[in-house]
C-alpha cells in the first residue's frame, strides 16, 4: 500500500516510475526524490510513466502540478504516459490534460519529449 | 416492493498521521465491498475518503496531534460517510469548497479536494467551527446495487 519509485534516463530526459499509491503521504517522497535528481542539471525533460499506478488523489495531483511549474521554469517539457482508467479520470476532471500531453507508453512520451528538444 | 434493507455500520478512530490516510481508505473500501460496488464506485469511494482524511490532517490539525472519526453507513444501495476531525475548523466553507481554491499554495496542493468530493459523492454537506473542527458527511448510491435488486 505504499509507494516505490524507479528511475532511469534516457539522454536528457529523466523517466519516473511510480508503483502503487500516490497521496499525500507518498507524494512528499516523490517530490525530493525528482527534485534531487532534476538538480544534478543533467535533465530538461520529465516523462512520469503511471502504468503501475493503482491509486492517486488530489495530493498527487499537486505533485505533478509542482513538477510541471518547476519543468517549465527550466525551459524543459513535461509529459506523462501509460495512465490506469481510474487515475485517467481523475486527471481529466481536473483539466491536468490541458496543460499536461499524455502518450499509451512511455516509449512515446520519450521520443515526444526529444522531439520537442 | 422490496423488502426492507438491514443497516449496517462502522466506526473508526485514529490519531492524525498520514500514514494512516491510506488505511482510512482501505478500511471504509473494505466495509463497503460487501454491497458488491463496481471498481469505479469503489475507487470514487477510496478517494473522497482520502481526501477528507488528508484535509483533517494538513488542514484540521496542521500536521499536529489530533484524533479522526470516520462513521461509515450502509443501507440498501445508499452509503454514507461521515468524517470528523476536532481541529481549527474552515472560516469560509463557501471559498474552500471552490475549485482550485487552497490556503496552502505553498504546499503544492492542488485545491481539488472537495470539488473531487462532489464530483463523486451524490452529497456532500460540510459542517465546521472555529477552533471546534469540521465535519464532512457525505453520501453515494451505488448505481451496481440498485441494478442487482431489480434483476432479483
Amino acid at each position: 500500500m505504499s509507494l516505490k519509485i524507479d528511475m532511469k534516463h534516457s539522454h536528457n530526459v529523466l523517466v519516473v516510475r511510480l508503483i502503487g499509491e500516490l497521496d499525500h503521504h507518498t507524494a512528499e517522497k516523490v517530490r525530493e526524490q525528482i527534485e534531487k535528481e532534476l538538480a544534478k542539471d543533467i535533465y530538461y525533460h520529465l516523462v512520469l510513466n503511471l502504468k503501475q499506478l493503482d491509486f492517486m488523489d488530489s495530493s498527487g495531483l499537486g505533485m505533478i502540478l509542482g513538477r510541471y511549474k518547476k519543468v517549465s521554469q527550466l525551459g524543459g517539457k513535461m509529459v506523462i504516459c501509460s495512465v490506469q482508467p481510474s487515475i485517467y479520470r481523475l486527471m481529466e476532471m481536473s483539466g491536468l490534460f490541458k496543460i499536461l500531453p499524455m502518450f499509451e507508453d512511455e516509449q512515446d512520451a520519450v521520443s515526444a519529449c526529444g522531439v520537442a528538444s | 416492493m422490496t423488502k426492507k434493507e438491514k443497516k449496517n455500520y462502522m466506526e473508526i478512530t485514529f490519531p492524525s498521521l498520514s500514514e494512516n490516510e491510506a488505511f482510512a481508505r482501505v478500511a471504509v473500501a473494505s466495509f463497503i465491498s460487501q454491497l458488491d460496488p463496481t471498481m469505479e464506485e469503489l475507487t470514487d469511494i477510496k478517494t473522497v475518503v482520502s481526501e477528507a482524511v488528508t484535509n483533517a490532517v494538513i488542514h484540521g490539525y496542521e500536521n499536529g496531534e489530533g484524533v479522526i472519526y470516520i462513521r461509515t453507513e450502509i443501507e440498501g444501495a445508499r452509503v454514507s460517510i461521515q468524517i470528523t476531525d476536532y481541529g481549527v475548523g474552515i472560516a469560509d466553507v463557501s471559498e474552500a469548497r471552490q475549485p482550485l481554491y487552497t490556503s496552502k499554495p505553498e504546499l503544492e496542493r492542488s485545491g481539488m479536494g472537495f470539488t473531487i468530493m462532489e464530483n463523486f459523492m451524490d452529497e456532500v454537506t460540510i459542517h465546521s467551527q472555529l477552533n471546534k473542527g469540521t465535519t464532512i458527511y457525505m453520501v453515494k448510491y451505488l448505481k451496481s446495487h440498485q441494478q442487482k435488486q431489480l434483476a432479483n
